[in-house]
C-alpha cells in the first residue's frame, strides 16, 4: 500500500470530486450522474443558505427534540473503575435514533429541490421509520426497501413504518439484507429518475451523500463538545461510536477531528467473531474495493464479489463502511475495534440494569468496548459514547436469544 | 485510439447499410460449457458483435432476469478470469466477431486495472462496459485500457444533455452504447421515436456508431430500433429465453441461439441491403 499523506486539515474533506483520500467517488450508473451532479449543487447552495439552515435547527429543536442531553452514567463509570463515562443521548430523539438528524435534512433538500416522491432503505427498521416519519410530516409518497430478513426480524418497525403511511417493499434478492435493500433502492432510483429522491441514510453512497449526511449528522458531535465544554471545562479523551455505515460515527467524530488530543473510536460488528468469517467488520476484515456508489473498505472474495455481512444487530449487518471512515482508518486518526454478537448482547443488559436504559443493539457494541477504552484512559479522565438509538425494536431479538418467549 | 475488429465490423456493416445485431449473454449462466456452445453460434445465428457479461454478486442496475443470470454463473463457479478464458476459447474459432464484455467495475479493480487489460487483450476481448464506473472515475481504468489496445465503452442516457454528452464522448472509440430507457435492464421498453433523436445527438457528439440497449426484447422492437441505430442490443430476452429452457428441461444453447436468429433476421429486415 502506498504511504498515505497526512493531512494538515481533517475537516477540509471530501475534495470537488467527493474523495476522502483515495475512498468516496461517484460510481453510479450514467443515467444518474446529471442527478447526482444536481444534487451536489443543491446542496451545497442549501448549505450557504442561512434559511435553510434557519429552518433545519427549527425543525430539530421542535420536533426531533433536540439538544440531546449528555448523560454521566455514573453506575457504569463505577462498574468499570476507570474514565467517567458520558452518554450522549441520541436514543431520546423523536423516532428513538440518530436518523431523524439526517432524514430532515434531507426531506428539506428534496422539497428545495422539487422532488415528488422519497424512497429510502432501511437495515434494522429506523432509517425507515425516520424516513417515512419526515415524509408523513412533509406530506410525500413513501416507499422503502428493506430486506426479507430484516423485515422478519424487525416487524415492530415495518408496522411503525406502515402506521406512518410508507409503503414497505421487501427485497428478497441477494440475502435478504440492507445491502439488497440499497441496490434495490438504487434500481428505483435509475428507474424515476425524474421525480424521485432517494434519502440515503448513512454516511456512505456516491458523492455529496457520505459529506451530506455527516454534516447532517454533525450535529450529535456539536452539541457534545459544547456540553463537556460545559461540564467538565475540557474535552473528553475518547469519544465511542457503533459503526455499520458509520452515521453517527461520523456524526460524533466530525467536529472532534482537529482535537488531536481526542481518541476517536469506531466499534464494527464481529457478528460470531472475525476468525468465523460472519460478521460485519469491513474495515478490520474487507479491503478497498467499489459498491453502491463510493470506494471504500468491503467485506468481499477474491474476484470482488461482495460477501454477506451477518450481525445480531440489522443496523450493523452491512458489508461496507462510509468512505471517511475508510480514510480516517488509513491516515490513523481514528481507530476501529470491534464486539461480537455475545459482546452486544451482554452490554445490552449491563446497561439496562445499571442505567435503566435499554439500548438498540447498535450502541451495544460500542458500549461492549467501552468499559476497556474507560480502564485504559483511568481515573481522572473522560469517555463519551454516543448511545445513538433505543432497544424498544430489539426486545424480540434479544429475548429469543436469552431464551425468553415474549 | 483504434480498436481494429470493432472498427472493420462497424465499416462493413455500414457497406451493407445495416445495422448490428449485439446478443448479450452472461458467463457462466449456468454453466461453462453453455456459455461456450451459445458463443460459439451466435456468429452463425447473425450476431454481428457479442457482449459477454460476467457476474457481480451486487448488480445494481439489471432488472430481474439478469439478477438471476448472474446468481445462476455465480453459483456455477464463474469468475472474470474464467470470462476471459471463455473468450479465448470462443477465439480458437472466430477472429472477427467483436466481444465486449459487461458488468460492474469492483471485479475489475480487483483483478487489477493493467493486468485486466493485458489479459483482456490477449484472451481477444475487444471492448470492456463497466456499468458503475462513469467518465468522472474512468480515467485510471482508462489508461490500462488504451495501452492494452482494449475500448473502454461508454453510456449514454436519456438524462444525458449536450454538456453530458461532451464528458462522455471525451475519451471514447469503438462504438457508444446508448442506454435507451432511464431504468435497469429488461424492464420498460425502447420507444424508436425518442430514440431516433437521441441517437443522432450521440452519433454527432462522438462521432462513432450508436448502438441501442436496455429495453428491446421481441423481433418487431429489434426491427424498429434497427432502422434509427447502427446496432441493436438484447440481453434480457435472451437471458429469459435461457431460464426457461432450464425450467422445461430444454437444450439453453439451442432456445438461445434459435431466439438470437430470430432477432438477428428482424434487425437485418430492418433496412434493404444496398446492392454492391
Amino acid at each position: 500500500m502506498n504511504a498515505v499523506l497526512q493531512p494538515n486539515d481533517y475537516t477540509a474533506y471530501p475534495d470537488a470530486e467527493g474523495r476522502f483520500g483515495d475512498y468516496g467517488g461517484r460510481y453510479v450508473p450514467e443515467t444518474l450522474m446529471p442527478l447526482v451532479h444536481e444534487l451536489d449543487a443543491a446542496y451545497s447552495a442549501a448549505k450557504a443558505d442561512p434559511s435553510f439552515q434557519a429552518e433545519l435547527n427549527g425543525y430539530l429543536t421542535h420536533y426531533v427534540g433536540r439538544p440531546s442531553p449528555l448523560y454521566f452514567a455514573e453506575r457504569l463509570t463505577e462498574h468499570f473503575g476507570g474514565a467517567k463515562i458520558y452518554f450522549k443521548r441520541d436514543e431520546l430523539n423523536h423516532t428513538g435514533a440518530h436518523k431523524i438528524n439526517n432524514c430532515m435534512g434531507q426531506i428539506l433538500l428534496a422539497r428545495r429541490m422539487g422532488k415528488t416522491r422519497i424512497i429510502a432503505e432501511t437495515g434494522a427498521g429506523q432509517h425507515g421509520v425516520a424516513s417515512a416519519t419526515v415524509c408523513a410530516r412533509f406530506g410525500y409518497p413513501c416507499v422503502v426497501y428493506m430486506g426479507s430478513l430484516d423485515v422478519e426480524r424487525q416487524k415492530p418497525n415495518v408496522f411503525r413504518m406502515n402506521l406512518l403511511g410508507a409503503e414497505v417493499r421487501p427485497v428478497t434478492a441477494g440475502t435478504g439484507t440492507l445491502k439488497d435493500a440499497m441496490n434495490e433502492a438504487m434500481r428505483d432510483w435509475v428507474t424515476n429518475v425524474h421525480d424521485t429522491y432517494y434519502i440515503i441514510g448513512t454516511a456512505a453512497g456516491p458523492h455529496p451523500y457520505p459529506a451530506m449526511v455527516r454534516d447532517f449528522q454533525s450535529v450529535i458531535g456539536t452539541e457534545a463538545r459544547a456540553q463537556i465544554l460545559d461540564r467538565e471545562g475540557r474535552l473528553p479523551d475518547a469519544v465511542v461510536a457503533c459503526i455499520g455505515g458509520g452515521s453517527n460515527a461520523i456524526g460524533l467524530f466530525h467536529p472532534f477531528l482537529a482535537d488531536e488530543g481526542v481518541r476517536l473510536v469506531g466499534v464494527e460488528a464481529a457478528g460470531h467473531g472475525l476468525s468465523s468469517g460472519m460478521h460485519a467488520a469491513s474495515l478490520t476484515g474487507g479491503r478497498p474495493g467499489v459498491l453502491h456508489g463510493n470506494k471504500t473498505y468491503l467485506l468481499q472474495d477474491d474476484d470482488g464479489q461482495i460477501i454477506d455481512a451477518h450481525s445480531i444487530s440489522a443496523g450493523l449487518d452491512y458489508p461496507g463502511i462510509g468512505p471517511e471512515h475508510a480514510w480516517l482508518h488509513d491516515v490513523g486518526r481514528a481507530t476501529y475495534v470491534s464486539s461480537t454478537d455475545e459482546d452486544a448482547l451482554d452490554a445490552f443488559q449491563l446497561c439496562s440494569r445499571l442505567e435503566g436504559i435499554i439500548p438498540a443493539l447498535e450502541p451495544a457494541h460500542a458500549l461492549a468496548r467501552v468499559g476497556e477504552i474507560a480502564r485504559d484512559v483511568g481515573k481522572g479522565g473522560i469517555v463519551l459514547m454516543n448511545l445513538c438509538g433505543r432497544g424498544d425494536k430489539d426486545i424480540f431479538t434479544v429475548a429469543d436469544h436469552l431464551g425468553a418467549r415474549l | 485510439m483504434t480498436t481494429p475488429r470493432i472498427d472493420a465490423r462497424f465499416a462493413a456493416l455500414k457497406a451493407d447499410h445495416r445495422a448490428a445485431f449485439v446478443p448479450y449473454i452472461m458467463a457462466g449462466d449456468p454453466d461453462e460449457a453453455t456459455t461456450l456452445a451459445i458463443l460459439r453460434g451466435l456468429p452463425s445465428a447473425g450476431a454481428d458483435l457479442i457482449e459477454l457479461g460476467f457476474p457481480f454478486s451486487d448488480p445494481m442496475a439489471e432488472g430481474v432476469p439478469i439478477q438471476k443470470a448472474a446468481q445462476r454463473a455465480l453459483k456455477s463457479g464463474m469468475r472474470l478470469h474464467k470470462t476471459l478464458a471463455l473468450v479465448r476459447a470462443f477465439r480458437e474459432q472466430d477472429q472477427a466477431t467483436p466481444i465486449i464484455l459487461m458488468g460492474y467495475l469492483n471485479n475489475v479493480l480487483t483483478y487489477g486495472y493493467e493486468t485486466f487489460a493485458h489479459n483482456a487483450a490477449e484472451a481477444g476481448v475487444d471492448g470492456l462496459i463497466v456499468v458503475d464506473c462513469p467518465p468522472e472515475e474512468s480515467a485510471p481504468l482508462a489508461d490500462a485500457l488504451d495501452a492494452a489496445g482494449v475500448s473502454l465503452i461508454r453510456l449514454a442516457t436519456p438524462t444525458s444533455d449536450d454538456a453530458r454528452l461532451k464528458v462522455i464522448a471525451a475519451r471514447t472509440s469503438g462504438f457508444v452504447y446508448y442506454v435507451s430507457v432511464a431504468g435497469v435492464t429488461g424492464q420498460k421498453e425502447a420507444d424508436e421515436t425518442a430514440v431516433a433523436p437521441m441517437v443522432e445527438r450521440v452519433r454527432q457528439a462522438s462521432g462513432l456508431p450508436v448502438a441501442v440497449g436496455f429495453g428491446i426484447r421481441t423481433p418487431e422492437r429489434a426491427e424498429a430500433v434497427a432502422r434509427v441505430a447502427d446496432a441493436v442490443v438484447v440481453g434480457s430476452a435472451l437471458v429469459d429465453e435461457l431460464a426457461k429452457a432450464l425450467d422445461e428441461n430444454q437444450s439453453p444453447s439451442e432456445r438461445v441461439l434459435a431466439l438470437a436468429k430470430r432477432l438477428a433476421e428482424a434487425v437485418r429486415s430492418a433496412r434493404v441491403p444496398v446492392s454492391a
